[in-house]
């Protein structure tokens, strides 16, 4: 017999495998968006996404996909939740998912900043991170552009290989 | 789904009738959100609220949307389409924050697709022409810094909707700031021509900062922001010399009506389309 406890972390064991769609090398729990995973005393698999940017166009596509994963694993009741508060970070992308986006040749973000209440000061000309090149590792890298094809994400290159690359901002 | 091409998945068909970023008809950008509001809070208000911030957003993201096959270049392109989507995306959440606080029920695409210029409120900043990437950027400093300093304020208010998007939107905002401020500087500190040119869009925003200012009163944090950039960029301040009107009460300029049209066009003509 199933307990229920166990049945809430085989949906959790499901629900986090979902991959990310604009950055399939990473699932939703590597990413951070996939908030938590509970059962309601009816029997229905609540799973609680969070987006990363409020323009995200991934949002319906993810919370689609979860839905089908849990439906296919043969929950009847499911039922998606948007979790906007706290906001999405950067910092709540794993270890894991960090490990992942370098072996992919995606640079990690580095530590969200933190702010201070009150207005939020304009630096300008702020000194650059180092950006490390996830494919041969160099420390002599430059922004090409801090937009780039998903607003998750800015371009960067390599000046030792000369490769160009993306890193995924802090946020 | 192919979850690994994230093009090819783009063409596949989808059971579910899940879609990107096309067409009418999208869930609810609040799906699953507690939108009950709290007591004490002005309904009448906080919808009126929403929409002026999110008509701000979504009039701001067409015109951003313009540069894109125009801007110098490549890189900047993308930065202002990416600018835009994170509008865009604001003024989903805050239309559909407005609809279930207003009465009315109304979805994004009721809001977005189906009122008349006279009853959009955005700021009239928001939808005069684009001109050259000069007065593009310069309006962009100067809408990203007024919206970057009010959702800072929203993210204490009592409606936690509103209070979470506008804390989600000030980490977004202060990219936007922060990329509109850098090209300030380096067009005004650049070649003659540039110069002139941002000093000449300097003078041209000026007169809309009214509009700005009576929804909330940022005009200290605002200036501060400009002093910095301007000083930084051998600019003058802007000397605010009002217009009469106010895009907030609905009077808007001639450029409002043609933008709304090619936004509106292909939903008004066939109701219910998805693309």
């Amino acid at each position: 017999m199933v307990t229920a406890v166990q049945d809430v972390q085989r949906a959790w064991r499901i629900a986090e495998q979902v991959p990310d769609p604009e950055l399939p090398m990473l699932t939703l729990a590597d990413l951070g968006v996939l908030r938590g995973v509970e059962m309601t005393a009816d029997g229905t698999v609540v799973a609680r996404l969070t987006p990363t940017y409020s323009g995200c166009p991934a949002m319906a596509e993810m919370r689609a996909d979860v839905a089908a994963r849990l439906r296919g694993a043969g929950y009847a009741r499911v039922e998606i939740r948007t979790v906007l508060d706290p906001p999405w970070t950067s910092d709540w992308i794993t270890p894991q998912g960090r490990r992942k986006l370098t072996e992919h040749g995606i640079a990690p973000p580095g530590a969200a900043p933190r702010r201070a209440a009150g207005p939020v000061p304009l630096v300008l000309m702020p000194a650059r991170r180092t950006v490390a090149c996830p494919r041969c590792g160099a420390a002599d890298t430059e922004e090409t552009s801090r937009f780039a094809a998903t607003s998750c994400k800015a371009l960067y290159r390599c000046r030792a290989c000369r490769e160009p690359f993306e890193y995924v901002k802090e946020i | 789904m192919s979850d690994d091409h994230v093009y090819l998945s783009l063409a596949e068909g989808h059971e579910d009738d899940t879609r990107w970023a096309y067409g009418t008809g999208f869930e609810d950008p609040l799906h699953g959100v507690d939108t009950t509001v709290p007591e004490g809070v002005d309904t009448g208000r906080l919808a009126a609220q929403c929409v002026a911030l999110a008509d701000d957003a979504l009039v701001s993201a067409q015109r951003l949307a313009e540069w894109t096959t125009r801007a110098p270049e490549l890189e900047e392109e993308v930065a202002l389409a990416n600018i835009g989507l994170d509008l865009l995306g604001q003024a989903r959440l805050l239309y559909a924050r407005a609809g279930r606080t207003d009465g009315t029920g109304r979805d994004e695409d009721a809001y977005a697709y189906f009122r008349d210029p006279a009853e959009f409120r955005n700021v009239r900043l928001a939808e005069l022409p684009n001109g050259d990437f000069a007065f593009s950027l310069v309006r962009l400093l100067v809408l990203s810094s007024w919206r970057l300093a009010h959702f800072g304020e929203l993210s204490s208010h009592p409606d936690p909707v509103l209070a979470a998007v506008a804390a989600k939107g000030v980490k977004e905002l202060t990219y936007h700031r922060q990329y509109a401020a850098e090209w300030v500087v380096r067009l005004g500190d650049g070649t003659p021509e540039s110069h002139r040119r941002t000093r000449r869009a300097v003078e041209q925003v000026a007169p809309y900062f009214g509009e700005l200012f009576t929804a909330y009163d940022a005009r200290d944090e605002v200036a501060a922001v400009l002093r910095q950039v301007t000083e930084a960029a051998g600019l003058p301040m802007p000397v605010y010399r009002p217009l009469p009107g106010s895009g907030r009460a609905g009077e808007h300029t001639e450029h409002l009506a043609p933008l709304l049209a090619e936004l509106q066009g292909v939903a008004r003509a066939h109701p219910g389309a998805t693309w």
